[in-house]
């Protein structure tokens, strides 16, 4: 008995892959939707004009953000960490009922929490705060779901037999920290049901309404504390801890480094909460604030790249996989736009370029090469890979994720070269003077001007969209169809059907 | 130490900790009190202006138009003087953006006008040729939320000591009160008196007739915050 190979148990695990995809569907469609206003104002009113209150751009645009961050991304972070904590630890969920309870309650909870985004969103309910959005019910919603993750994190820790965390789970114990610190500081408010007139009368006005504990800058200040580092640790740091696992398992190669892969947690850790004030620059928090944001922007240069360059060392003489494999693609890519993103960020912090950057559609830019280019490619990538180990079944179709492959490149191309060329021009436009000191343009001239970068933007995220849902398919015809395989054919690289 | 740290969960998760908490508490704390001081001739909002602030934040206003002019010379003659920290002072949540797909709306009451912002709210690109943004009809139709003002109100009062009822002081040496109801029929009444002020310079008969049945639509209290914005 003691030599049988554990059993996983992937209950959670499945039911996390399922709503990566429905949200991340969901997320994707209305961001196209969202670049097709830009270019073409009569899409606002797609649904009629009855309906237009729920379909214009500024209604839609939290619920865009919000489905890709709190549903695409985070499910995919749940859906590896159940997935990959029980294989790194050396235990198997199904060893405690109480944690494979936890692990479903958090699941349902969490599908109770992303209903309420929705439903809040679409009715116009926001504290306006971005990536923050959700008044105080669902905050503590929020909340309860974080907490039942961190006792299936530091749960399954606690019953391990490996005894050494390997360098995946230091990244998913940063996230879990991390976010639970920012999360609750940015979210403080207090609800106005508690007022009470000096006439004696208390619970009137909307019960769900909250009023910020901090005002103005201070707001500000933790604000973009929080909202800088929402990136770092949703899409950055168990992004790393996905790539961590992942590209070695599927390649059969060790991590190059393991020195690099110290110094990259450790530095990313320090330095990266610093960097918050860059989103600041020129508005009324005090200069040095601002120039610390910088400052610490370009110093995390270095760890940003060292996780990336570990990364693309640990394929070092195997390189003919990334040819061969369109799994290894997506990770290889995925580290590259990584790579990209990190150092396209403190370019856009220095202060000089964050002049002309700042407000455009340069910054959407750089976040989508970081969003489509790194957190997509890698998700998506973790999936596949999870999905003949999870299913027992065959890749469905090895072209197809060629294919799709190929076509979201494209897509991510064509998004961040327009939204630079965008960005930059609307930038120049607005700060140009004439001969006579007077401002060459109005302000539609260099919004009319952004028609076409427009257009290639919204073709850009098309394209993305319709390889998602070529990944969709073809997670959903392995799922159904694919192949049986056996425990022996799931080494390393994963088995794929033509 | 790593090796170590790595075989102990516990003590590996409180140095993340320390690692993570150490500039939240140097970059944000020590400036707290300081940039939360009002400077002179920053007024609390109005039950309307706030009700219509509220209107701003349900649509995401935001998304697009920034409140924050920065201390260039082609942002101050496109909008004004640069932002001072202290006019924010009583901006729960602040409004900034981060994206200006519109220009930035930081002093849009010193040249825009009520007209001005109903022609343009009903349709953008009959006011600006070529503008991208869509038309918020509804905002005529929606009744705002006046009662949750007020309780916001009354929160901030007590919480946070905003001055309502009491003299603040303006730049030419005058003094102003941003009066609060004392009641809820009190804090409607003082709404709909200015919101009265508003409609008689709009055009649309709907909104007119309800604001003389005693309602006010969203659109009025969006005006009367886009006004207050100086």
């Amino acid at each position: 008995m003691e030599n049988r190979p554990l059993e996983y148990d992937y209950t959670v695990a499945k039911l996390f892959m399922l709503t990566t995809i429905l949200t991340g569907i969901v997320g994707m469609l209305i961001g196209v939707i969202l670049a097709f206003q830009l270019a073409f104002p009569e899409v606002n009113t797609i649904l009629g004009s009855g309906l237009a209150e729920y379909t214009n751009f500024s209604r839609l645009r939290p619920l865009h953000t919000d489905a890709v961050i709190f549903g695409f991304t985070l499910s995919g972070v749940f859906a590896t960490w159940y997935y990959v904590g029980q294989r790194v630890l050396k235990v198997s969920m199904a060893e405690s009922g109480f944690l494979m309870f936890i692990g479903k309650l958090h699941f349902v909870l969490y599908i109770i929490g992303v209903a309420a985004v929705i439903f809040s969103l679409f009715a116009g309910v926001t504290t306006s705060k971005e990536y923050a959005e959700f008044e105080w019910p669902i905050d503590i919603a929020i909340v309860v779901v974080w907490v039942l993750w961190g006792i299936s994190v530091f749960g399954l820790i606690g019953i391990r037999r490996e005894k050494s965390l390997y360098i995946s789970i230091w990244y998913y114990i940063a996230t879990f920290l991390g976010i639970a610190m920012l999360y609750l500081f940015n979210n403080m408010e207090i609800p106005t049901m508690l007022a009470a007139s000096p006439a004696g009368e208390t619970g009137f006005g909307a019960w769900y309404h909250s009023v910020s504990m901090y005002a103005g800058t201070n707001d500000a200040l933790v604000q973009w504390w929080y909202g800088h580092n929402a990136v770092a640790f949703g899409f950055t740091v168990p992004i790393v801890a996905m790539i961590y696992y992942f590209l070695p398992k599927e390649s059969g190669q060790a991590i190059y480094s393991y020195k690099l892969s110290l110094l990259s947690f450790w530095g990313l850790m320090f330095v990266y909460l610093w960097a918050g004030g860059h989103h600041l620059i020129y508005s009324t928090v005090p200069d040095w604030m601002q120039t610390m944001g910088s400052v610490f922007s370009i110093v995390l240069i270095l760890p940003s790249w060292g996780s990336a360059i570990n990364m693309l060392l640990t394929m070092k003489g195997e390189w003919q996989q990334v040819a061969a494999s369109p799994l290894i693609k997506f990770m290889v890519l995925g580290s590259t736009f990584y790579m990209f993103s990190t150092l396209e960020g403190p370019i856009q912090a220095i202060k000089s370029v964050n002049a002309i950057a700042h407000f455009t559609d340069w910054i959407v830019g750089h976040v989508h090469d970081g969003v489509l280019g790194w957190v997509g490619f890698m998700i998506m990538a973790a999936l596949y890979h999870m999905a003949p180990r999870v299913f027992k079944r065959e890749i469905y179709s090895k072209s197809l994720m060629a294919t799709q492959f190929w076509i979201q490149t494209l897509g991510v191309v064509l998004y961040f070269t327009s939204m630079w060329i965008a960005g930059i021009t609307q930038g120049m436009m607005w700060r140009a003077h004439d001969e006579f000191g007077n401002l060459a343009y109005s302000f539609i001239d260099t919004v009319t001007v952004l028609h076409p970068y427009y257009t290639i933007r919204g073709v850009g995220g098309l394209l993305y969209l319709v390889g998602f849902l070529m990944f969709a398919y073809n997670i959903y015809k392995t799922m159904t169809v694919g192949r049986k395989v056996e425990e022996s054919e799931l080494q390393n690289a994963s088995p794929m059907g033509a | 130490m790593f090796h170590w740290l790595e075989k102990h969960p516990f003590f590996f998760a409180v140095g993340v900790f320390i690692a993570i908490a150490f500039a939240g508490l140097i970059e944000i704390v020590p400036n707290f009190a300081q940039a939360s001081r009002p400077v002179i001739g920053t007024t609390p909002y109005s039950t309307l202006e706030l009700a219509g602030r509220h209107v701003y934040i349900k649509n995401s206003c935001n998304a697009c138009h920034s409140q924050l002019i920065r201390p260039f010379k082609s942002e101050t003659d496109r909008y004004g003087h640069y932002s001072l920290s202290g006019e924010y002072a009583y901006d729960r949540p602040f409004l900034w953006g981060s994206k200006r797909t519109g220009p930035d709306l930081m002093r849009v009451g010193n040249y825009r006008t009520t007209d001005w912002h109903e022609n343009h709210m009903k349709n953008p690109p009959s006011v600006v040729p070529g503008s991208i943004m869509p038309a918020y009809t509804w905002m005529f139709k929606n009744i705002a939320d006046i009662n949750t003002a007020y309780a916001e109100q009354l929160t901030v009062a007590q919480f946070f000591a905003v001055p309502y009822n009491k003299e603040v002081p303006m730049r030419d040496g005058t003094t102003k009160i941003v009066k609060m109801g004392a009641s809820v029929a009190d804090a409607n009444a003082l709404a709909l008196e200015e919101a009265k002020v508003i409609a008689a310079d709009m055009k649309d008969q709907d909104v007119k007739d309800a604001v003389a049945n005693g309602q006010i639509p969203e659109i009025v209290a969006l005006i009367a915050y886009m006004n207050s914005l100086k």
